[in-house]
């Protein structure tokens, strides 16, 4: 059989460069397995040779995604893979980010590529549709069920072997749908399954609903000189100490903390509680991820009415929808009561 | 964390440096940042002139939040 070249694609973590610390490197090529490539190698079809790895920082590439696009291409380009491996980045949002502008500059090259991810990494609603992703769990411990599947699908896609449903195939659906032959026409498995759902009994339906979560924009404030702003982040920053004790990753809850009185928020009271970046330049001044100074200055100058006496801080690394969800809304509610007419939300 | 905002009626502005999870995540009002790490400064900078930098990206927000959208948009 022809030999096929793989190419993996990994952040600075699993490409064996450094933490957190390292995350502003930019892309750079190896041409030899690396990390997790080692393992991918051993579970590939005897034809497939890793002959390649791009490492990049998760800070580098997503603040600099038109650079760092250009340069991953590039690579590509001198490697010429037959596919691309990009990580799995699990439920690691800046790596999921990477990791599908990566498979899209491989879909966009005419070359086929495999990722891994959790459901809820925003990498998969943003890039699905370029690239096979598969299911992950929502952190590296999942490694050892992840790479067999990603390795399976990166042989048959080597190989131009067919590709069956994300169902046998264990990759999130794409969106993609395809003409296939089968037995009974529509109507009589339509039927089958409406049966199916009056008795009670499972089915997999054809064609899932998509599920479309859109809220429609709020008017606009004529006059913000009147108005209370409040601030709310997803940025964790808390006062010293964390003593709601906000999780570094997968936060569990919120915190309200009383910014009454104060002109900025400083080094000796607050941090950071987040986990997943370098948090220096976030404990050094807390106002880099809560304005409270810059807001202060607006309110004396008359551009605001006022700033709300409490900002709400969580953690946003690796947090589930769900829970994000739930704290907004709670969140919202007491906003309203409270008659802030404004909110600024920032993210890290 | 937006849209829940959104969704009781009070306009809200994203601030955040990585403007494609905003948009997939559905926000209407998105400001970019400077970096992940420091998204609303810059280290690099002296005191003054980060807290300028940081003075005019809470106008834009502010700004964003005067403006009617009728689809998500960024405010560079």
């Amino acid at each position: 059989m022809e030999t096929k070249r793989i190419v993996v694609y990994l952040n600075q973590f699993f490409g064996q460069i450094g933490g957190e610390e390292e995350a502003n490197t930019p892309p750079q090529s190896f041409d030899k397995p690396v990390g997790p490539g080692m393992g991918l190698q051993q579970l590939l079809p005897k034809n497939c040779t890793i002959v390649g790895t791009i490492v990049c920082g998760d800070g580098y590439f997503n603040e600099n995604l038109e650079e760092a696009s250009a340069t991953v291409q590039k690579m590509l380009d001198n490697f010429k893979p037959h596919v691309v491996v990009a990580g799995p980045a699990f439920n690691a949002g800046r790596y999921g980010m990477a990791c599908g502008t990566v498979g899209k500059i491989a879909h966009e090259m005419g070359i086929p590529a495999v990722s891994g991810m959790y459901p809820e990494n925003p990498g998969v609603e943003s890039y699905r549709q370029y690239l096979y992703i598969v299911e992950t769990g929502n952190s590296a411990a999942s490694m050892r069920t992840a790479l067999p599947s990603m390795a399976k699908l990166a042989g048959k896609l080597a190989n131009h072997e067919s590709i069956g449903t994300p169902a046998e195939e264990g990759y999130l659906s794409r969106g993609i749908r395809r003409n296939i032959f089968v037995e009974k026409r529509g109507s009589e498995r339509a039927i089958e399954m409406l049966l199916k759902k009056l008795n009670n009994e499972g089915f997999d339906t054809e064609y899932p609903i998509p599920h479309f979560d859109r809220v429609e924009p709020a008017q606009a404030l004529t006059d913000l000189s009147k108005v209370t702003v409040a601030l709310v982040t997803s940025g964790g920053i808390v006062p010293k100490g964390n003593p709601d004790r906000i999780e570094a990753s997968s936060a569990s809850h919120y915190g309200k903390y009383s910014i009454k009185d104060l002109t900025s928020l400083s080094s000796d009271s607050f941090e950071t509680a987040h986990g997943g970046y370098d948090p220096v330049y976030a404990n050094q001044a807390p106002d880099r991820v809560v304005p409270v100074d810059a807001l202060r200055a607006l309110e004396k100058e008359g551009k605001i009415g006022q700033l709300f006496p409490y900002y709400y801080s969580t953690v946003g690394n690796g947090t589930s929808v769900a829970n994000a969800k739930s704290f907004a809304a709670e969140i919202a509610q007491e906003l309203v009561s409270e008659g802030v007419q404004a909110v600024i939300l920032t993210s890290t | 964390m937006v849209k829940e905002i959104e969704r009781v009626g009070i306009p809200v502005v994203h601030v955040c440096t990585v403007t494609p999870i905003s948009l997939t995540v559905g926000a209407n009002r998105i400001v970019p940042a400077v970096a992940i790490p420091y998204p609303l400064g810059n280290p690099k900078l002296t005191g003054e002139e980060e807290f300028n930098l940081r003075k005019k990206i809470v106008e834009q927000a502010l700004f964003s939040l005067t403006e009617s959208v009728s689809e998500q948009t960024v405010f560079d």
